[in-house]
This record gives C-alpha cells, structure tokens and sequence, in this order.
C-alpha cells in the first residue's frame, strides 16, 4: 500500500454502472515524512476520507478486495486513513 | 517477494474491516548491498516482525493469501523474517 494525500473529488455522471454511488478522490502521493511527490491518482474511497486526510491506498486487482468494491472495475482504494506514522530515525 | 527493512509503523483507527488488528508497518525494499533501493511502501505484517528487522513481503493480489480465509484488502503483505542472506 501507498501512502497518499487527499487532493480533490471526482464527479462523473456516466460511469460504469458498478461504480454507481463510488466515492472517488484524488489522491497525491506522499513519501512517509508527509512531503508530496508529483504523482496523482483516482482511488474509491471506502472509508470516508476527507480532504487532506493522509490515507493507505491499495492499488491494483486487491482494491477489489475492499468492502463494497466486489466485481467493480476498481485499481485503487483508499482502505484506511492514517492517524500516525511512526518511523525509525535515519 | 523483495527483501526489506521495517521502518515504522502505521495507526490507522478509521480503516477497511478487512484490515482489523494486522499491523501495519511501513517497509523500506532493499537492494543486494543491503541498502535502501527505491521507496518504502505500507505492508501488512502476517508473521509478527518488528521495526527494525529484515524482511521478504510479497506484492500484488497474492500479499492477500496468507490472511486467507479473511479477505484483507492489501497489495503488500510480510511473509517472513530474514534470519540471514548471502550472496555469492
């Protein structure tokens, strides 16, 4: 899982019908000192993230795996929002 | 499977039910001369390991196997603790 930023919202009026009712965000990456890098991405959101939230995004065929996100054409779901990192001293 | 280095931990309270109580640690790769080699990603950790200790985790749809029957919602998943390595 990565570690992303939440930047903004998506709104698509047609879209597959699996994603009906899909929350979608954009997300920007952030390495885990909390520094943004350059990439964004679109992920579903299934836990009610909110605007600059720092979140887990996973990526790929297990964001199927999420709750709700069963057979939906889905590469990325934030599953989590971060409360705290903690991390050795370099 | 890559060879990793533990670097911290996660707290994450608002998270998918599928994540439950596995730990959440942030992995550092590394490459063959023990050193960090790209960027540290979050994994879940499914045989106990702690900062501080060398890893192998596996990435993709398979890092959600060993929590089985549990369907746990990761693309990165801690498989084993390095006791050592060599190269020749």
């Amino acid at each position: 899982m990565i570690l992303g930023r939440v930047v903004g919202t998506v709104v698509a009026t047609r879209k597959d019908e699996r994603l009906v009712g899909a929350k979608l965000l954009i997300v920007r990456t952030v390495d885990p000192y909390g520094k943004d890098e350059a990439n964004h991405l679109v992920a579903v959101d299934t836990v009610d993230a909110g605007l600059n939230d720092r979140v887990l995004v996973v990526s790929g065929s297990s964001a199927r795996m999420a709750q709700g996100l069963k057979d939906t054409p889905v590469d990325a779901a934030i599953v989590g929002v971060v409360d705290e990192l903690e991390i050795e001293k370099r | 499977m890559m060879v990793a280095r533990v670097i911290g931990t996660v707290v994450a309270s608002r998270k998918d039910a599928g994540l439950g109580a596995s730990a959440l640690l942030l992995v550092q790769p590394l490459g063959t001369d023990g050193k960090a080699a790209g960027k540290p990603i979050v994994a879940v950790d499914s045989v106990g390991s702690g900062v501080g200790e060398q890893v192998f985790y596996v990435k993709g749809r398979e890092a959600a196997l060993p929590f089985l029957p549990a369907e746990v919602p990761t693309d990165a998943a801690i498989v084993g603790i390095v006791d050592h390595w060599n190269l020749s």
